[in-house]
C-alpha cells in the first residue's frame, strides 16, 4: 500500500480509500482534515456556496461505525465528495448559482446523490457554478466567482469552476460535475484537474436541474484518472426514474484506468481543433501528448471532421432553445423566489411571474432564454432551430466517419489557459468560444475526458488534453488517460498540482 | 373577463407581434420576447440586450451555410422510443414535504397571485 502523506488532502482518493479499508486511518479523520482545509482556503477561493461540517461528520461517523462492524463497503467508503450545486440534495440548499434558489432546500435526491450517500462518500458541501450552469468561468454564478487556484486573478473555468478549484486547492480529493458543452472537461483543463464526461445516458440526469436535457450529463472530476474512475463506477448505471438512461451496467472504467494501457491503440488527431485561436503554449504541450501517446505504442493519424465548424453556432441554438423551455418552471408558484411589481396593486400571476424572473435571474440566463424564444418562435423555427438539428446530425456522421477509422479522438480540451477575471464577461461570443472543442461531444453524445497535459510556456498556467470515444466505449478515454498520466508525471517528477502556488493561513490574512 | 394579462407580451392593442423578417433583432422585438419568456426587463437592460443578441444571432445564422440538403434533424443522442415502467403503485413525496419549498401555501395548496383580470 502506498504511503499516505501527513496531510491527508494531499492523498488521492484511491489511496485514501485503501487506508479506510485497512483501518489505517478513519473517514472521520479524513473528513475533518477537509473541513479544515475549508476553513482554511475557502475565503480566497470560495469554491464552496454551502458547507456542511455537522452532515459531513455524521455520514463519516456511520461509516466508521459500518466497517468497524465488519460490514462490505463499497470502494470508495469514507472518502468524501464536493458536490455541484446543480444536483438535488435532500436538507441541503440547491440553488444552481441563481438567486431565484436563493435557501431553496429540495425535498429528494439526485440519483446520483443518492448513490453516493448508499457509497458511504460524505457529503462535505455544494460546489459554485455559473447560474444554471450558463458559463465557462464561475463568473455567472449569482453568488461571486470561484478562483482559479494557479492565480486567484484568474477563473477556474465553467460551469463547474466550483468543483475544479475544489480540487485543485485540495478542499476535497473528488467532486461531481455536469458537462452541456464542457462544464467538466474545461474547468478540468484550466486548474490541472481531470473530468468526465460519460456516454450521453450514462449516468442518471434525474435531479440534476436541467439546463439543455438532450445535452446535459453527470460525470465524475477528480485529480487522477483513476481516482476519476471510481467515481464514475459509482455514479454510472441505469436509473428507471430517467427514461434517457441507458439500461446496461457501467462500462469497465476502473479495470481500464488501472491497465493504463494505449499499446495498438488507433489515436485520430481531429484536425479541425486545435489550430487557429489556440493557444501556443497549448498547442505545444498537445503535441507533446500526443508524440508521447504514439511513444507508448499508439498509432497516432490526423482525421477530419468537417462539420465540427459549425457545431458552436448549432449548439448556440438548441441550448438556448431547450433552456428557454426547461427554465420556464421558475415561475414564482411552486418553489424559488417570489418578488411581486413595483407599483402594481393587486398584481396578475402573470405580472408577478414576469418580475420574479427578471430579479431572479442574471443576465446571460435572460440572454439565452430569450435567444431560446426566438430560434423557437414560429416563422424562424425552420431557420434555426430546424437547421441547428440537422447539423447536429452531420457532426454525428463526423464522428460516426471518425470512429470507423480510430478508436479515440484527441484535441486540446479548450483554446486558452485560464484568463483574468472579468476579461470575457461584457462579451459573450468570446466568452461561448472557451467550449469550442468540446461542444461537439455533447452534441453526438459521445464520451469525453480531459487531463492535465502540461503548464503553457508563456503563462505557466494549466492546459488540457482531451480524449473522446464513441458512445458507450467509455473505458477508452480511461485507458488513454491512465496511461498518458502516468507518462506526463514521470516526465514532470510528480503531480503536476505539486507546482501550484501554495495557498493557506500565510495567504489568507493578507486578503 | 380576460385571461390575457396586460403585461409587455401582448402587442399593442393586443395584436400580435410580428417579428422582423432579418436577423437583426429590434428593441421592439426583444421587448416582445422578453414578453413571451415572463421576464419584465428594465430599459437599461433591453437596451443592452438588442446588441448583444445582434451579434450572437449573426454567428448562429452560420447554421444555415452547412451542407444540411438532404440531412434528417437529430433532435437526440440516443434514440430511444417508449421507454415504460410496470404501472404499481410507489412512495412519492407528501404534501408538507412539497410545499416546504413554496413561497406561499394556504389548505395543503399551492397559493398564487390572481390568474383573472378584474374586467
Amino acid at each position: 500500500m502506498t504511503d499516505l502523506p501527513t496531510d491527508l488532502t494531499r492523498a488521492t482518493a484511491a489511496d485514501l480509500a485503501g487506508a479506510l479499508a485497512s483501518g489505517a486511518i478513519s473517514s472521520v479523520e479524513v473528513t475533518q482534515a477537509h473541513l479544515d482545509r475549508i476553513a482554511a482556503v475557502d475565503g480566497q477561493v470560495h469554491s464552496y456556496l454551502h458547507v456542511d461540517e455537522a452532515g459531513a461528520l455524521a455520514q463519516a461517523r456511520a461509516i466508521d461505525d459500518r466497517r468497524q462492524a465488519g460490514e462490505t463497503l463499497g470502494a470508495l467508503a469514507g472518502v468524501p465528495i464536493a458536490v455541484k450545486d446543480v444536483m438535488t440534495t435532500k436538507g441541503l440548499p440547491t440553488t444552481c448559482g441563481s438567486r431565484i434558489l436563493e435557501g431553496w432546500i429540495p425535498p429528494y435526491d439526485a440519483t446520483v446523490v443518492s448513490k453516493l450517500r448508499e457509497a458511504g462518500l460524505p457529503i462535505l458541501g455544494k460546489t459554485n457554478m455559473d447560474e444554471f450552469a450558463m458559463g465557462s468561468s464561475t463568473e455567472h454564478s449569482a453568488y461571486g466567482p470561484s478562483h482559479n487556484p494557479w492565480d486567484l486573478a484568474r477563473i477556474p473555468g465553467g460551469s463547474g469552476g466550483g468543483s475544479s478549484s475544489v480540487l485543485a486547492s485540495f478542499q476535497a480529493p473528488l467532486a461531481t460535475g455536469t458537462d452541456t458543452g464542457g462544464s467538466i472537461r474545461q474547468p478540468a483543463a484550466v486548474t490541472a484537474t481531470v473530468g468526465t464526461k460519460p456516454t450521453y445516458g450514462g449516468v442518471s440526469r434525474y435531479g440534476l436541474v436541467a439546463l439543455a436535457s438532450s445535452l446535459d450529463q453527470a460525470g465524475p472530476c477528480g485529480r487522477t484518472v483513476l481516482d476519476t474512475a471510481l467515481l464514475h463506477a459509482v455514479m454510472g448505471g441505469h436509473d428507471p426514474m430517467d427514461s434517457t438512461s441507458i439500461d446496461a451496467p457501467v462500462p469497465p472504467v476502473v479495470e481500464a484506468a488501472r491497465a493504463a494501457s494505449v499499446k495498438g491503440m488507433r489515436i485520430g488527431v481531429v484536425k479541425e481543433l486545435g489550430g487557429e485561436g489556440y493557444q501556443p503554449g497549448v498547442r505545444a504541450r498537445f503535441d507533446e501528448s500526443v508524440a508521447l501517446l504514439e511513444e507508448l505504442g499508439a498509432e497516432v493519424v490526423e482525421v477530419s471532421c468537417p462539420n465540427f465548424e459549425y457545431a458552436l453556432a448549432a449548439y448556440y441554438l438548441i441550448l438556448p432553445s431547450e433552456a428557454s423551455s426547461n427554465l420556464a418552471k421558475f415561475d414564482a408558484m411552486r418553489y424559488g423566489m417570489r418578488v411581486l411589481p413595483e407599483g402594481v396593486d393587486a398584481p396578475s400571476a402573470e405580472q408577478v411571474m414576469a418580475a420574479t424572473r427578471d430579479a431572479g435571474f442574471g443576465p446571460e440566463v435572460k440572454r439565452r432564454i430569450i435567444l431560446g424564444t426566438y430560434a423557437l418562435s414560429s416563422g424562424y423555427y425552420d431557420a434555426y432551430y430546424g437547421s441547428a438539428q440537422k447539423v447536429r446530425a452531420l457532426i454525428a456522421q463526423d464522428f460516426d466517419n471518425a470512429y470507423a477509422q480510430v478508436d479515440v479522438l484527441v484535441s486540446p480540451t479548450a483554446p486558452t489557459t485560464a484568463f483574468k477575471l472579468g476579461d470575457k464577461l461584457e462579451d459573450p461570443m468570446a466568452m461561448y468560444l472557451n467550449d469550442i472543442a468540446t461542444i461537439p461531444a455533447n452534441l453526438a453524445g459521445v464520451p469525453g475526458m480531459s487531463i492535465p497535459s502540461g503548464l503553457a510556456d508563456e503563462d505557466g498556467l494549466p492546459a488540457g488534453i482531451q480524449m473522446l470515444a464513441p458512445a458507450t466505449k467509455d473505458d477508452r478515454l480511461y485507458s488513454v488517460g491512465a496511461a498518458l498520466e502516468a507518462a506526463l508525471v514521470d516526465r514532470w517528477g510528480g503531480p503536476i498540482l505539486d507546482r501550484a502556488p501554495v495557498l493557506g493561513a500565510a495567504a489568507a490574512k493578507g486578503a | 373577463m380576460s385571461v390575457r394579462g396586460s403585461g409587455p407580451w401582448s402587442g399593442p392593442e393586443g395584436l400580435p407581434h410580428r417579428l422582423a423578417r432579418m436577423s437583426s433583432l429590434s428593441r421592439d422585438d426583444v421587448a416582445h420576447l422578453a414578453g413571451l419568456a415572463r421576464i419584465e426587463l428594465s430599459d437599461a437592460e433591453l437596451d443592452r440586450m438588442v446588441g448583444e443578441l445582434g451579434v450572437i444571432l449573426e454567428s448562429v445564422a452560420k447554421v444555415q451555410q452547412a451542407p444540411t440538403d438532404g440531412v434528417a434533424p437529430m433532435s437526440h443522442p440516443m434514440p430511444l422510443t417508449n421507454v415504460t415502467r410496470p404501472d404499481v403503485v410507489r412512495p412519492s413525496l407528501g404534501a408538507e414535504a412539497v410545499l416546504a419549498g413554496a413561497p406561499e401555501s394556504e389548505q395543503q395548496r399551492f397559493s398564487v397571485p390572481r390568474i383573472l383580470d378584474e374586467d
